[in-house]
């Protein structure tokens, strides 16, 4: 790790401004950045310590339930609001890292944390998102773990969050804070896909904030499930991760939203898939069809073609579990 | 870029922290940079939370900050300022061993003690966040520390024992 100055931000405001300049960057849980560094991957000279800004609350709002940036992610699963009207967030939250990772994580940090790919820790290979231009060594390497959807030639990342595959499917807003004031920005624009600048995973603007994390009011909290796919049965990541809400009128899906994890640059979400949903039978057929349109476009590396099939798999258990109203329940792993 | 942000590296500046670590307060002088477990070890000699990977995977380095479980490896000492760390030292009261200490004891729940102080740190944050009731629900919640040995079933019994199920 080389050296850093480290700071603490007074307010949102300060911390806006001392982020100003080259080289730094806000810490919160460290969880993610702290093994970075040590890996010499993340390689800041000026450390914004905003754990101490007043931005861990969760509360209740007009339009659904607003939540700090800072509250850690084992308090955001285990809050009242959350596990009640919120319980695919609170699961998504639960399959993810350990329990001491949980209570140190913040919830704008889960956002940030960055992929997981073995070549962008190694410093010594290649890597676009590492080091833009130098190549990828995923797309002809160990690309297991790698993506099979929205890939491009120069970067074929996962991203690795639970929660953020729960926020997805709930329609989150993300709240930010840059000098030039707040700005809101939809779940589903947050992330990127690689495309040609894989070294950038948000549409964050440098110097920008998250404040809080909003999630609209309709939580699915009565057909929902958070189906995580993994090679042990704790504490990994996902190989493939299903996030779905439904809302059902009788056997039919009035309402049906869902995205996927470990399959993609960024929590995977398919309109055109719901779209196909919508006003159909919760049924294997419908869910299959589904499936179809949303792996339509789906290509396998090496070692990764087995994540077609097994989204597909996923997909389709995930609706039936959501449809029945018996989801994946976090510490009993047998998936029913 | 990165050569431009090498290049201003500030040279280190030591800076002052204050920690209460097991009912003691104690101030110390550390790069930025010193994480809190090496704080701990190296700086305080309290070498009894373990450095397994220091990456945040294996759990050895387990403590509690103002009552929470934390892994050690992944923290700076001085972003805790003014926190109170519990360390597998600071167990004990009054010449007897925590309840949990004890267990592990009487289960046998360790094989080489490498992981032991971390798991034995985890279980007592465990029983007080207060979400684990059954066998599976602690194994699940213990997850984050692993034991080469593979002694978890006994580490499981243990923590049964000293949250006081049979």
């Amino acid at each position: 790790m080389i050296g850093f100055e480290y700071m603490r931000a007074t307010d949102i405001a300060d911390a806006v401004q001392k982020i100003a300049g080259p080289g730094a960057k806000f810490i919160a849980g460290g969880t993610n950045l702290i093994d970075l560094m040590k890996e010499n991957v993340e390689k800041p000279n000026r450390l914004i310590d905003i754990s101490r800004l007043p931005l861990n609350k969760v509360e209740e709002t007009k339009n659904g339930v607003k939540i700090g940036a800072l509250v850690p992610n084992s308090d955001l699963a285990y809050h009242p609001l959350i596990e009640q009207r919120y319980p695919v967030l609170a699961s998504a939250i639960l399959a993810g890292a350990s329990a001491q990772l949980r209570n140190m994580a913040s919830t704008g940090g889960n956002l940030m944390q960055r992929t997981r790919c073995a070549y962008f820790y190694d410093i010594a290979t290649p890597c676009n998102k590492r080091e833009p231009g130098s190549g990828c060594s995923a797309i002809d390497g160990l690309n297991r773990m790698h993506a099979i959807l929205g890939t491009s030639e120069h970067c074929i990342a996962t991203h690795p969050s639970d929660m953020c595959v729960a926020l997805a499917m709930l329609e989150a807003r993300v709240h930010v804070a840059g000098q030039a004031g707040e700005r809101v920005i939809p779940f589903a624009e947050f992330h990127r896909l690689p495309g040609t600048s894989p070294q950038t995973d948000t549409n964050l603007a440098p110097h920008e904030i998250i404040a809080a994390v909003e999630i609209p009011a309709q939580g699915f909290a009565k057909n929902y499930t958070y189906l995580k796919i993994r090679d042990r049965l704790s504490y990994a990541f996902a190989l493939v991760s299903v996030a779905v809400g439904l809302e059902m009128e009788g056997d039919t899906m009035k309402e049906a939203r869902f995205a996927l994890g470990g399959v993609a640059h960024k929590p995977w979400r398919d309109r055109a898939a719901e779209d196909a949903l919508r006003g159909k039978p919760a049924n294997t057929e419908s869910f299959k069809r589904a499936a179809d349109i949303i792996l339509k476009e789906a290509r396998g590396f090496s070692h990764n073609a087995f994540k077609i099939d097994l989204a597909r798999r996923a997909f389709v258990r995930a609706l039936t579990q959501a449809a029945r109203g018996t989801p994946q329940i976090q510490s009993i792993k047998k998936v029913r | 870029m990165t050569q431009s942000v090498e290049d201003s590296v500030p040279a280190p500046v030591k800076v002052p922290v204050a920690l209460t670590i097991n009912g003691k307060p104690t101030q110390l002088t550390v790069a930025p940079w010193t994480t809190l477990l090496d704080a701990l070890r190296d700086h305080l000699d309290l070498t009894g939370t373990k450095k397994g990977c220091d990456h945040g995977q294996c759990g050895a380095c387990t403590v509690l900050v103002n009552g929470r479980r934390i892994v050690s490896c992944l923290t700076f000492a001085v972003m805790k300022d003014g926190a109170e760390i519990t360390t597998v030292e600071g167990l004990a009261a009054n010449g007897s061993l925590h309840p949990v200490q004890q267990a592990f004891i009487d289960h046998d729940a360790f094989q080489c003690g490498y992981c032991t102080s971390g798991q034995i740190c985890s279980a007592v944050g465990m029983i007080s966040e207060g979400h684990a009731k059954t066998a599976e629900e602690i194994r699940e919640l213990m997850s984050g520390n692993i034991c080469r040995c593979g002694a978890y079933s006994n580490i499981v019994t243990a923590i049964q024992q000293a949250m006081g199920k049979p």
